[in-house]
């Protein structure tokens, strides 16, 4: 509401549009910022992905779709395509389902319920870089008097059918495996938001399935559960963000492993390390068109949801 | 609720399942830990489950000496973006929540997807200007782009919290004659050092562990650590262990923060998730 409006008249006489103007002034440099760095950058960013630019110096030439249908044609690119395609799928599979599995064991109000809690999380204070760093080596794919890593655990169990090339896994699985840490690094985000949600429901609701005599697991199944549905959906609006922009964790493992790449990699290389800045402003807009699908209706819905209460 | 023979049995399985699922969580510290400790002599990849036989600090002394500039740098940039992001988040939230006018919903929307964007879909554009102003390679060059790009988090944790404040406080504030700056300074500024303690944990994490700006804004004199770790673990000389010891050091800083301040650390992930 501007200072003209009639609905803001002021009883008594206070400065209060002046103020007003005052306060949208000091959103000024955040709007303007936003508008440069996130809208006008994403701007630029189209422009360049129209454009032929290879080599060190700016080539604006206009080139039309030309990045964008070679993208389509690109071997590689098609391998990105399928690895985001699996480890997403797995991912949010995987760290729904277990977060979801320690929430409820920690609804249980065990003792120690905050020492557990603090384990299942604390990889999230962590670096991509780092954990990457750490699995590759937990990860080690060597075999015979050289094993080691967590295929030396199985083999000294007398597990042997348990060991694995982990992520050198021949094409596509192999970036399964990355999965691994990437899941222990989130799922206790999982956990923490469905307890969040498990936490906040009246006991008065367990109380009465309890009463209408409903074992535990019905209670979660038909009751719980159901309630849990718009966690579940920001859980997966979050991860899903994530894991279609996985960038520092493939860098750390892979190591430059072309079987193991994704777009945000290829990007980055193939723009600083190729010169290819039209190709990788292509990547860069394709990356952002899929991100968008799965934000803007959320970040709608959220708007929409807000301005009714 | 007396507990019954099998209600005991089911807590026994609940324990035993919670301590299987710790180890997953806790093995690769294990083995941070155990590299970390051994002495030169003792390293090798056969035995990397083995404790060491005494505690020496020649990994982490090795590690130290590659990182220690680098982990430098990573400081002097995360504290500066840290504390601008919680300032500019504070006003931007103050306004967002006491002060609405119109179209100021989806002007937030429209701030808040800058959260949510793949930075590489903008990093080309941020190269070229980073470059333009002179300030691509530098520390300071990186503390901007932390600031800018965590303006739409730092915005939504302050006007979450601010909405808390009840409009009645800001309108006994206003009868008494503070306007603008007044009520900011003398009401709401006081409440707010729980939301400062949030954001500046969630920026100081943030710009501590990214490696995306960092790689492509930066130089290897002033990489911070995170980019030298990456460097470290990719080179052929540099021996695995030492590469544990640099994981851990690179990994101490965030995580002495979730151990001492935990609670705030979770509820700035939890303003992630929108309607925190």
């Amino acid at each position: 509401m501007t200072a003209s409006s009639p609905a803001s008249v002021p009883r008594r006489r206070t400065p209060l549009g002046r103020d007003r103007l005052l306060a949208i002034g000091l959103l000024l440099p955040s709007l303007a910022a936003t508008a440069i760095f996130v809208y006008g950058f994403i701007g630029w960013s189209i422009r360049v992905s129209l454009s032929k630019w290879t080599g060190m110096l700016p080539d604006y030439t206009f080139v039309g779709l030309r990045q964008y249908l070679d993208l389509f044609q690109d071997r590689r690119f098609a391998i990105d395509v399928r690895n985001t395609a699996i480890f997403t799928v797995l991912f949010l599979v995987a760290c729904l389902a277990l977060g979801l599995f320690l929430a409820v064991l920690l609804d249980q109000r065990l003792k120690g319920e905050n020492f557990f809690r603090s384990i299942y999380l604390f990889p999230l204070a962590i670096s991509f870089i780092v954990t990457g760093v750490v699995w590759r080596w937990l990860m080690n794919s060597a075999t015979g008097s050289r094993i080691s890593g967590i295929n030396l655990i199985f083999q000294s169990l007398h597990l042997d059918f348990l060991i694995s090339k982990w992520h050198l896994t021949a094409p596509p699985w192999g970036i399964a495996f990355i999965v691994i840490p990437a899941v222990w690094q989130m799922s206790g985000f999982t956990m923490a938001l469905y307890l969040g949600g498990l936490r906040a429901i009246s006991d008065d609701l367990r109380e009465a399935a309890r009463v209408d005599g409903a074992s535990e697991v019905q209670t979660y199944r038909y009751i719980l559960l159901p309630i849990l549905a718009p966690v579940t959906l920001s859980a997966v609006i979050i991860l899903g963000h994530i894991s279609l922009k996985i960038f520092d964790l493939i860098v750390a493992i892979s190591q430059n492993n072309m079987a193991l790449d994704v777009p945000a990699v290829y990007m980055w290389r193939t723009t600083f390390d190729g010169n290819n800045y039209g190709q990788g402003a292509a990547i860069g807009v394709l990356m952002l068109v899929t991100v968008a699908v799965l934000i803007v209706p959320y970040l709608v819905y959220s708007m929409r949801t807000e301005e009714e209460v | 609720m007396t507990p019954t023979p099998s209600r005991r049995i089911t807590r026994l399985v609940m324990y035993c399942l919670l301590f299987f699922m710790a180890i997953f969580y806790l093995l690769p510290v294990y083995v941070l830990l155990v590299t970390g400790l051994k002495s030169f002599a003792e390293v090798d990849l056969q035995r990397m489950w083995a404790l060491p036989t005494g505690i020496y600090f020649d990994n982490f002394l090795a590690a130290y000496q590659k990182l220690a500039p680098n982990l430098w740098n990573s400081l002097r940039m995360v504290v500066p973006a840290a504390l601008i992001s919680s300032v500019v988040g504070s006003v931007n939230g103050y306004v967002f929540s006491k002060w609405k006018f119109r179209f100021s919903e989806i002007i937030f929307t429209l701030l808040l997807f800058g959260m949510f964007i793949p930075y590489q879909s903008i990093l080309i554009p941020l190269v070229q200007f980073m470059e333009w102003i002179g300030l691509r390679g530098s520390i300071t060059g990186l503390v901007m782009v932390h600031v800018v790009y965590g303006i739409a988090i730092t915005t939504l944790i302050f006007r979450n919290y601010y909405a808390g404040v009840p409009t009645e406080v800001l309108e006994a504030g206003r009868m008494d004659g503070a306007g603008l700056f007044g009520l900011y300074r003398y009401i709401v500024f006081p409440l707010s050092i729980p939301a400062f303690v949030v954001v500046l944990i969630w920026q100081f994490t943030q710009a501590y562990n990214d490696f995306l700006f960092a790689v492509v804004l930066t130089n290897n004199r002033t990489w911070p650590v995170t980019v030298a770790l990456n460097n470290l673990a990719g080179s052929q000389i540099v021996q695995w262990n030492v590469q544990m010891a640099g994981a851990l050091i690179t990994a101490l800083p965030t995580l002495l923060v979730y151990i001492f301040l935990g609670r705030f650390f979770l509820r700035g992930l939890m303003a992630g998730a929108l309607k925190g």
